[in-house]
């Protein structure tokens, strides 16, 4: 597709009818048309994304003046836009401050992103990456290079959550497929092989003297502390191209969720887009593992919330998905700043009470 | 929202459309494999007497439980150290898995497990809140705190999943419950990370246990449990009406909201009574309910009973497993139950004829 295309057009009200059919979606939706492509946004996502947006700006910039060094609004404006402003708040607000508002921005999406392929997949509320063992693997990984092996510097912890995550994530594929894959399967074998591995994570935990436990126990909160844009660059590009790569999977995994025989008839391909499906969402997941540690929910959380948010009829969502995991992920990094403790606390916490606030105005409003 | 019923319905096709359900043939099959499971925790039960660091012959045992000696050593460690741990496992064993099959059935997710109504996180909290901020440090304390914790959580859960006209329906029990027990486990490691000996108290009571309980500490949990479990059996036919939906299920005559209600009550006790005795004890009351359903098919009156059997079964096995596994020391029942159990579910799953989804 090229990009110098034809602005977008809005329908025109008056000749709407007689342009095209009018196909009742259930919801109202307005039409960019251009001369090669052609699509249907729904208005409600539409302003859903805008407002997450203006969330996710306002919260970072909050989060950007939060910190031992003390810095007002104005000043973290004028330090982000000007590079001739102060020396030393540019320091702190550019160098330090912002690549972690971008990381949590960063993480948020593609742990939204994966969760919600994870439950278009098995079309379960409840299957988020962590089904097929990932984040088990990961603090397994970790936890017996950091007390086993004794070797606590950033390279190697996140070397051994990757090899541990994807290690367990190929076990638990292996295990589940027998000439066809089933999600039924992957979901049991997945339990099965999780439960294990945590088993033995808090086995090694309870035989080693505290001090190690609670260093295993902090990278298991997940932290965006101390990561730079040295570690933002190549996340940056992986994310991104993982992201390019999924963007089909927003068109054929809602119609794999209508079973593999409707989805076949429809012309889609059910082992294809399923093993697409896994190895993508395990990227995305093992990017933000290997960087900030195992930000838990915002996979489970994020695209139950979009989907309320947007009256969605399925998880799995590009645009409005992502946006709302990056908003959680980065009010909640503010929040952790706030009361000092790692972000994952905070992402589990808010992220819950979130969900069970929106829960709550929904049921409220169908009496 | 995507329906995550079919999972379920799917597995159980297989086993009840095969075979007619009501055919003596497999209701025979059915009282001989209850049977021979009896038989199994009979066993069980005598080796968890037996076995441990210092072994003692099953003639002994069987003298010490009926002929019982006070002058003898080693009726005295049967009696005093080994039975209470028995008995344990036997309730909170059969608590675990009968929870584990109503919780399933009620909520016609195949992912479901006790902690789902938020039992573990609200237990979890409130220990952790009892040692981390009150300062307690004696073992006994914590219980009341763990079955306030989750008695009081799970209202919470009840209370956000019943909003709205439709009631407590189970998709929105089962959001209200993941909601709100990660806030509470966020809550938790919040507490837990703040100081060394949070997190020393902690890492141990959240691998389950069975050990270390004298008689005393256990008569208490052994009525609640009872009446959860009865409560839990007798809503058994209800729930096979419930799996067709709701609108069928009082169609049929059942009664919807009152079945929830009590589901919801059984749950509670079981599954906090036993998080309070033994802490929380991983995977079996996933696990024991799911693979009995393979075998026994869909009716709810099987599932409930066998897995009130195979459930303590289990878990006792698992235990003397983790008192001998080791050359010094013990392993926790809460460990062994995990990787013991992983290894026969995925053994199962793959020997299973599962349609493709």
């Amino acid at each position: 597709m090229s990009i110098d295309q034809k602005p977008v057009t809005l329908p025109d009200t008056a000749s709407a009818p007689t342009a095209f059919t009018p196909v009742d979606h259930g919801r109202r939706l307005f039409r960019i048309e251009t001369s090669r492509i052609a699509a249907l946004v729904s208005v409600r996502a539409f302003v859903v994304s805008i407002v997450l947006v203006v969330v996710i700006v306002a919260a970072g910039l909050a989060s950007m003046t939060l910190g031992a060094y003390e810095v007002d609004f104005p000043s973290v404006i004028r330090a982000i836009v000007d590079p001739a402003s102060d020396p030393d708040i540019r320091q702190v607000v550019f160098e330090w401050r912002l690549p972690r508002v971008l990381f949590a921005v960063l993480c948020g999406a593609a742990l939204a992103l994966a969760g919600g392929i994870f439950q278009s997949l098995t079309r379960n509320p409840l299957g988020s990456p962590d089904i097929i063992g990932f984040g088990i693997g990961a603090q397994f990984g970790v936890t017996l290079v950091m007390i086993v092996l004794e070797l606590n510097t950033y390279m190697f912890k996140a070397a051994g959550a990757l090899v541990g995550g994807l290690f367990t994530a190929l076990l638990v594929y292996v295990l589940a497929n027998k000439n066809t894959m089933s999600s039924f399967r992957l979901i049991i074998v997945g339990i099965g092989v999780s439960a294990g591995l945590g088993s033995l994570t808090s086995w090694i935990l309870i035989s080693v003297s505290v001090e190690k436990a609670m260093m295993a126990a902090t990278w298991g909160a997940g932290s965006l502390a101390s990561l730079g844009f040295d570690q933002l660059v190549p996340a940056a590009i992986v994310f991104a191209v993982v992201t390019l790569l999924s963007l089909p999977l927003a068109r054929t995994l809602p119609v794999l969720e209508m079973g593999d025989d409707a989805a076949t008839a429809l012309g889609i391909s059910p082992g294809r887009t399923r093993l697409a499906a896994m190895v993508f969402g395990v990227a995305l997941v093992a990017l933000v593992t290997a960087a900030a540690g195992p930000i838990s929910f915002i996979a489970l959380a994020a695209p139950q919330i979009s989907q309320r948010l947007t009256r969605s009829n399925t998880p799995m969502g590009t645009v409005p998905v992502m946006l709302t995991g990056a908003a959680l992920v980065v009010v909640s990094d503010a929040v952790a700043q706030l009361f000092a403790v790692p972000v994952g606390v905070v992402t589990v916490s808010v992220g819950g009470l979130y969900l069970a606030w929106l829960l709550a105005a929904q049921y409220a409003r169908r009496t | 929202m995507s329906p995550a019923t079919e999972d379920d319905v799917d597995v159980s096709h297989t086993d009840a459309g095969s075979r007619a359900d009501d055919s003596p043939h497999r209701n025979g099959t059915l009282v001989a494999g209850l049977v021979l499971s009896a038989v199994v925790l009979v066993v069980a039960a005598i080796a968890s007497l037996a076995v441990g660091s210092r072994a003692i012959d099953p003639i002994t045992v069987l003298q010490s439980l009926f002929s019982y000696d006070d002058e003898n050593a080693l009726h005295l460690m049967v009696m005093e150290l080994r039975v209470p741990r028995t008995l344990l496992g036997i309730v909170v064993g059969a608590a675990l898995a009968v929870c584990g099959g109503l919780i399933q059935a009620f909520t016609r997710n195949p992912l479901a497990d006790p902690g789902i109504l938020g039992v573990n996180a609200g237990a979890s909290f409130a220990v952790t809140f009892a040692v981390g901020v009150l300062g307690l440090t004696t073992p006994g304390a914590y219980v009341p705190f763990a079955l306030g914790g989750a008695f009081v959580l799970t209202m919470l859960v009840y209370i956000l999943g019943s909003f709205g006209a439709s009631g407590a329906t189970p998709m929105k029990l089962t959001l209200a419950g993941v909601a709100l027990g990660a806030a509470f486990t966020g809550f938790t490691t919040a507490i837990v990370l703040r100081d060394h000996s949070t997190l020393q108290v902690m890492r141990f009571w959240g691998v389950g246990s069975i050990g270390g309980r004298t008689l005393d500490q256990l008569t208490w949990a052994v009525p609640l449990i009872a009446t959860g479990l009865l409560i839990g059996l007798l809503c058994a036919r209800s729930l096979n009406a419930l799996a067709l939906g709701d609108d069928l299920a009082q169609a049929l005559g059942a009664r919807v909201r009152v079945t929830r209600v009590l589901v919801i009550i059984s749950v509670t006790l079981l599954a906090g009574t036993s998080v309070a005795a033994a802490g929380p004890i991983a995977f079996v009351g996933l696990m024991i309910p799911h693979v009995v359903r393979w075998f026994t098919g869909p009716d709810q009156r099987w599932v409930l009973t066998y897995s009130l059997i195979i459930g303590p079964a289990f878990l006792l096995f698992a235990d003397i497993l983790g008192r001998i596994v080791l050359p010094n020391g013990e392993m926790r029942v809460g460990i062994v139950t995990a990787l013991l159990g992983a290894p026969i579910l995925i053994l199962l799953v793959r020997r299973k004829r599962v349609s493709g989804l």
